[in-house]
C-alpha cells in the first residue's frame, strides 16, 4: 500500500522505575485514518499515546509524527497535534470559552485568530450555548465536548484521543463517535486509545491490539476478523452441568472440526472451521455424554474473538459509568 | 520572546481568573487567619507581653513584622497547591502538550503568588496602621518590606511547587505542609524575640530563614533605618542563598515532572 505515513513508531519501549510499560512497539499510522490502540487497562496504550504527544520520553526506540521526532523536535510536534486527555482535564473555575482563549495563547495564535477558531470549534462540538458558563456546571458529556474543542483549537493535522468515551452515557458516546467520523471526513488523522471493543470495531479504520505492553496484531477490524477464519460456536449449560464441562472439553478436543476451546463462566466457546460441519459433531458428543445444553449459538468471528485469539484472555471491559451532571 | 510573554500572561491571567471565582475561599483561607493573628493575638497579648522583653511600644507593633512574614510563609508554602490539582486532574498534561516553554508554567505561578502576597502584606500593614502601628521608615520602608517578602517567597514557592510535582497524592502534600508551617512559626522570632526564648529554641530559630526576615522587617517598622539597614543587608544575602538553594533543589523536580 502506498499511503502517506503520518506516524512512524519503531521498536518503542518505556520502562518506569524498573516497571516495563511497553516493549518493542512498531506500527505506522497513515494519513487520514482513524487508528485505534485497543487493549485492557494497563496494557500500555496511554503510555504509547503520551510518548507520541511528547509528554513522556521513551526509553527505547523512536517515533516520528509528520516526520518530526517526538523526543528531539518536541515543539514542532506539539504545534502540529491536538490532544484530548483521558481525565476531564478541565478547570472548574473557568468558562468553556476561557479554556479556549488560554489554549489559543499557548499555541501563540493572534487574538483575532483565536476568537475566530473558538467560534468554529464551539459550533463543531455544539457547545456555543454553554460557552460562557463555568465548567463546574457542565455535565460529563459537555466536559467531553469542551475537551474535544480544546484538542481541535490548534487546527491540528493529527488529533490524539485518550479513551474518548470512557465514563460517558450511551447518547454522548454516539455523539462523540459522530464527531470523530466528521473529523476524519475533514482529513484529520486520528489516533485513539480505547478498551471498548464496539468502539474499536465501529470507529477505527485500523487498530493495534495491545496487551502486556506488546502489540499482538494490527489490521482493520474486517481484516482481523477475516484472518481468524471459521466460526465461533458458544455453548451454555445449566449450573448443574458445569462440573462436567471438563469431560465435554476433552471429548470435543479430538474432533477434527474444532480448532480451539476456551472455557467461559457457564459453558465454553469453540473456534471451528465451519459451523455447518462442526455443529452436528458437537451436538452428537453432547448427547452422547448426556449433557443438557441450555443454549447453543454460533457466529462469524467478532472483534472480541479476535482479541481472545491473540491475547489468550477476554478484554476486561468496564461498563460505562454515567456521570452526574 | 513575544511568544514567551504571551504564554506567561495567559497562564498568569488564568490564576487571576480562578482567584476572582474563589473570592470566599480566598478571603477565608488566606487573608483572614493572618488578620486574626494580628488583631486578636496582638491585642490579646498586649498586657501579657512585657514591653521590656519585646522592646516595642505595643505587642501588636512587635507582632506586625511576624504576621507579615507569616503571610509570606503561608502563601509561599501553599503556592504549589493549584499546580498539584492541575497535575492530578490532567490539566498540567494538557498544558505540557502545547508548544510552550516549560518555565512559563512555573514563572506564571511565581508572578501570581508574589503579587497576591504583596497585596496581602499591604493589607496587613494597613490594618496595623489602624491599630496605631506607624512604620518608622515610612513608605520607603514598606517597599523594602515587600522586597524582603518577595525574596523569601520565591524560595518557599519553589519548594511548594517542587513538592507538588513530586508527591504521589495530595494527602502527602498537605501533611508535609502542615508539618512545616507551625514549627516554622514557633521556631522563629514571629511571636517572641529570640532573647526571650528558651536557649534550645533560640538556637533552632537562628537556622530558620524566617527569623532573619522578621529581624529585618521589625526594625523597619519599629526603630528606623540606622537599626534596619545592616539587618536588611544581611537578610538579602541570606535570602539570595536560600532562594538559590530552593531553586536548585526544585529545578530537578520540575525537570523530572515536565520531561
Amino acid at each position: 500500500m502506498d499511503r502517506a505515513v503520518t506516524i512512524e513508531v519503531s521498536k518503542l519501549g518505556k520502562v518506569y522505575d524498573g516497571l516495563t510499560a511497553i516493549t518493542d512497539l512498531s506500527f505506522q499510522v497513515f494519513a487520514g485514518e482513524v487508528f485505534g490502540l485497543l487493549g485492557p487497562n494497563g496494557a500500555g496504550k496511554s503510555t504509547t499515546l503520551r510518548i507520541l504527544i511528547t509528554v513522556v520520553r521513551p526509553t527505547a526506540g523512536h517515533a516520528t509524527v509528520l516526520g518530526h521526532d517526538v523526543t528531539t523536535e518536541t515543539d514542532r510536534v506539539r504545534s502540529l497535534i491536538g490532544y484530548v486527555p483521558q481525565e476531564r482535564a478541565i478547570d472548574r473555575f473557568l468558562t468553556g470559552r476561557e479554556h479556549l482563549l488560554l489554549l489559543g495563547a499557548l499555541y501563540h495564535l493572534p487574538k483575532h485568530e483565536t476568537i475566530r477558531r473558538i467560534e468554529e470549534v464551539l459550533k463543531l462540538v455544539d457547545l456555543e450555548a454553554q460557552a460562557d458558563r463555568l465548567a463546574r456546571t457542565y455535565s460529563g458529556g459537555m466536559k467531553r465536548k469542551l475537551d474535544i474543542a480544546c484538542g481541535l483549537l490548534p487546527n491540528p493535522r493529527v488529533l490524539f484521543l485518550d479513551e474518548p468515551t470512557l465514563g460517558l452515557d450511551v447518547q454522548s458516546r454516539l455523539r462523540i463517535w459522530d464527531y470523530v467520523r466528521g473529523l476524519r471526513a475533514r482529513g484529520i488523522t486520528i489516533v485513539m486509545t480505547t478498551n471498548y471493543l464496539d468502539e474499536a470495531d465501529q470507529l477505527c479504520d485500523r487498530l493495534a491490539i495491545i496487551d502486556g505492553g506488546r502489540i499482538k496484531t494490527i489490521g482493520s477490524p474486517t481484516e482481523l476478523k477475516a484472518a481468524l477464519g471459521g466460526d465461533v460456536v458458544s455453548l451454555t449449560v445449566g449450573a448443574a452441568e458445569i462440573p462436567r464441562l471438563t469431560t465435554l472439553a476433552s471429548a470435543l478436543k479430538g474432533l477434527p472440526a474444532i480448532r480451539a476451546i476456551r472455557p467461559t463462566a457457564s459453558g465454553m466457546e469453540l473456534r471451528v472451521e465451519s459451523s455447518e460441519k462442526a455443529l452436528p459433531a458437537v451436538l452428537e458428543t453432547v448427547s452422547r455424554l448426556a449433557i443438557r445444553l441450555e443454549f447453543i449459538e454460533y457466529h462469524r468471528p467478532r472483534l472480541e474473538d479476535v482479541f481472545v485469539a491473540h491475547t489468550g484472555h477476554a478484554i476486561r471491559e468496564e461498563f460505562p459509568k454515567t456521570e452526574e451532571p | 520572546m513575544p511568544e514567551y510573554l504571551q504564554e506567561i500572561t495567559a497562564l498568569t491571567m488564568r490564576w487571576v481568573r480562578r482567584l476572582s471565582r474563589e473570592k470566599f475561599s480566598m478571603l477565608f483561607t488566606l487573608v483572614q487567619p493572618m488578620l486574626f493573628w494580628l488583631i486578636f493575638f496582638g491585642n490579646l497579648f498586649q498586657r501579657a507581653a512585657d514591653a521590656q522583653v519585646v522592646q516595642a511600644p505595643s505587642y501588636i507593633s512587635f507582632l506586625a513584622a511576624g504576621v507579615v512574614v507569616m503571610t509570606v510563609l503561608n502563601n509561599g508554602l501553599a503556592g504549589g497547591v493549584d499546580l498539584l490539582f492541575d497535575k492530578e486532574n490532567g490539566f498540567l498534561e494538557r498544558l505540557m502538550a502545547t508548544p510552550i516553554r516549560r518555565t512559563s508554567i512555573v514563572l506564571s505561578r511565581f508572578l501570581f503568588v508574589m503579587t497576591i502576597t504583596s497585596l496581602q502584606v499591604l493589607v496587613i500593614l494597613g490594618v496595623a496602621f489602624l491599630f496605631g502601628v506607624r512604620p518608622a521608615t515610612g513608605l520607603a520602608g514598606v517597599a523594602v518590606i515587600l522586597f524582603i517578602g518577595l525574596l523569601f517567597g520565591v524560595g518557599l514557592t519553589a519548594i511548594s511547587m517542587a513538592l507538588a510535582f513530586s508527591v504521589k497524592s495530595h494527602g502527602d502534600f498537605f501533611s508535609v505542609l502542615g508539618f512545616l508551617s507551625l514549627p516554622m512559626i514557633f521556631l522563629s522570632s514571629a511571636l517572641v524575640p529570640l532573647a526571650a526564648m528558651p536557649t534550645w529554641m533560640s538556637v533552632l530559630a537562628r537556622f530558620n530563614p524566617m527569623t532573619w526576615a522578621i529581624d529585618a522587617v521589625r526594625p523597619l517598622i519599629l526603630s528606623g533605618w540606622a537599626d534596619a539597614l545592616p539587618r536588611v543587608g544581611l537578610v538579602v544575602m541570606i535570602m539570595v542563598a536560600f532562594d538559590a538553594l530552593c531553586l536548585y533543589g526544585s529545578a530537578r523536580a520540575f525537570r523530572r515532572a515536565m520531561g
